[in-house]
């Protein structure tokens, strides 16, 4: 059964700022749906909302047919695994323990059970954090701790995968190898959800793109439609070159 | 060996280790104190070395143990749940409501309440108001988050001690110096009864701490972060804010404020032990128990015959042990 998130007319105010227009769109899987716009235009917000962690939002946001603050919240955290942008750790936890919370939902008991250490060794081989699974997450590079942050998310063992930022911390080698990382997770049956700045990463690797503006949506289409000179002229209001590259994906060159 | 994960072997030879020293405690305590006792004169029941033992030093060692227990259980519930690395059991106000309870009952020469010690009574009462004060306003936005508990909690805790230095202003020179006594916090004998009492009112609260272990790693990180891995955070929030105060209230109206216990073992264990809570919370109940004791220990016999306060004590012994601990213990990794 292929998983499904419905949003629609989901809007939001906050504190008297409209942060969301009410939006509408449906995503399905195996897909991985780049979600790009300049920084404001409400991406973590919504993000936030399909993760079902923020509630007073107007229309409904539907995760299998069913709204998702009816949801609970072990059973969608089981099927549904969230990486926000960071994560501020006050005490000595190591990597590999960030790695276990991912489990949380999965497991009832006590302790860690041999399938829940068998997810947490996939996910720690995945995003290659090996290195310093014992070591504390605080002592970690930015980029070092956003992998044990997605580990984390992996260990989870989701069917919907939200990633807000994933890759803003990472080095070029692990950048592309996350993306490969997600299109392998697609392949095997993932909804990916993935919030990026990085527009030629999204369009080589996503199979669609959703572009917010101001709170509302203002493209969503597959990359090659929605990535064009005019669309990010009118809403990252920069002039930006679009050429082809040789998989016919779309390569942007902007501030030059 | 800090960075092992937890295991069901290693929890128990973590907790294991802590129950013996505790348990050596527990018997050894006893036998200290101002006049020296002839242990077999006391054991085959002979006056008055049975009593000294039996109804003075072992309640008094006992009620130091669920004392320091408690405390250093609410002190690292606290620190987890407030991911606040200084936070301790007094930080949420509940302790400042049991003082103003007892300085009110001390002020105004109110003695017994129904068979109990009026002081007790009025300190619990305080405690409990103060905690359903800070629940209605930390969660009157709609939902609770640590931010907004944080901040009614530390402002209740200002009027508390605000209308506790009014009381203690007016006051007669007899309440005054017993209110300033009760301050300072002690570990007085009590009766076995009292004992009960106070076990039965503060086991709720740890065992509730002790079985929600796993969700407290999650919720140390972040609200959010919990809520995404199915912890309801709100609801964890309220029932541990609510456990924490029931012991700190209850432990507060037997003994008074005794400082430094909260912050410190919990502290010292994360640092040998590492952050995940299924270790640090039992472990932060057992050697609290004995470092409270052995504390109380020292407050009555360093100066015997008089009594040093014990929070004197903790501080004095507590601290330079934690610096020591600090430098030596992978540096590196603290901050």
């Amino acid at each position: 059964m292929s998983a499904t998130l419905e949003v629609s007319e989901v809007g939001l105010q906050l504190g008297g700022a409209r942060i969301l227009e009410p939006i509408s769109f449906a995503l399905r899987s195996p897909q991985h749906v780049a979600l790009l716009g300049p920084n404001g235009a409400g991406k973590s917000t919504l993000m936030s909302i399909l993760a079902g962690v923020r509630g007073g939002y107007e229309g409904s946001c539907r995760f299998q047919g069913k709204e998702v603050r009816e949801w609970g919240r072990r059973e969608f955290t089981r099927r549904v695994s969230f990486v926000p942008q960071a994560v501020r750790i006050e005490f000595p936890f190591t990597s590999e323990q960030v790695v276990l919370m991912g489990r949380t939902p999965h497991c009832a008991g006590m302790f860690e059970t041999g399938e829940d250490w068998k997810a947490v060794e996939e996910a720690i081989r995945m995003t290659d954090v090996a290195d310093f699974r014992r070591r504390d997450f605080r002592t970690l590079s930015g980029g070092e701790k956003q992998r044990v942050l997605l580990a984390s998310a992996l260990a989870q063992s989701p069917e919907v995968l939200l990633l807000d930022e994933p890759t803003a911390f990472l080095d070029l080698r692990h950048q592309i190898e996350l993306y490969r990382l997600l299109r392998r997770l697609c392949g095997e049956g993932l909804l990916v959800v993935t919030v990026t700045h990085d527009l030629n990463l999204a369009a080589a690797y996503c199979d669609r793109a959703i572009l917010l503006s101001q709170g509302r949506l203002a493209y969503d289409d597959v990359p090659e439609r929605a990535l064009r000179r005019e669309s990010i002229a009118a809403v990252y209001g920069v002039e930006a070159e679009v050429r082809r590259t040789e998989a016919g994906r779309p390569w942007i060159s902007y501030g030059g | 060996m800090a960075a092992e994960t937890v295991t069901p072997k290693r929890l128990a030879s973590a907790i294991l280790v802590a129950a013996l020293v505790a348990a050596v405690v527990a018997v050894l305590t006893p036998l200290i104190g101002s006049t020296r006792i002839d242990l077999g004169r006391a054991l085959s029941g002979m006056s008055p070395e049975r009593e000294v033992l039996f109804d003075l030093r072992v309640t008094r060692v006992l009620l130091a143990m669920l004392a320091g227990g408690c405390l250093g259980l609410a002190g690292a519930l606290f620190q987890a749940l407030l991911r606040d690395a200084l936070a301790t059991p007094y930080t949420l106000g509940v302790s400042s409501g049991a003082a103003l309870g007892a300085v009110l009952a001390m002020t105004v020469g109110w003695k017994v309440a129904a068979t109990l010690p009026a002081v007790w009574v009025a300190a619990l009462v305080g405690a409990a108001v103060v905690l359903g004060l800070v629940m209605r306003i930390a969660s009157s936005g709609g939902r609770m988050s640590s931010f907004t508990l944080l901040l009614a909690g530390v402002t209740i805790n200002s009027i508390c001690l605000a209308l506790i230095l009014f009381l203690h202003s007016t006051a007669g020179f007899v309440q005054s110096f017993a209110i300033t006594r009760w301050l300072m916090g002690g570990i007085d004998p009590v009766e076995y009864s009292t004992l009960a009492w106070l076990c039965a009112l503060v086991a709720p609260g740890i065992v509730f701490v002790l079985i929600t272990a796993r969700h407290w790693n999650l919720l140390a990180v972040g609200e959010e972060w919990a809520q995404a891995r199915g912890v309801p955070a709100d609801r964890m929030l309220r029932m541990g804010y609510l456990a924490g105060s029931l012991l700190t209230g209850a432990v507060t109206a037997l003994t008074g404020p005794i400082g430094f216990v909260g912050l410190i073992v919990p502290h010292a264990l994360r640092l040998r032990l590492g952050a995940d809570h299924r270790v640090l919370l039992p472990c932060s109940f057992l050697w609290g128990a004995a470092f409270l004791a052995v504390c109380d220990a020292v407050a009555r016999t360093v100066l015997a015959p008089a009594e040093v306060p014990v929070g004197v004590i903790t501080a004095l012994l507590g601290g330079p042990f934690f610096i020591w601990l600090l430098r030596s213990k992978r540096r590196s990794l603290w901050l």
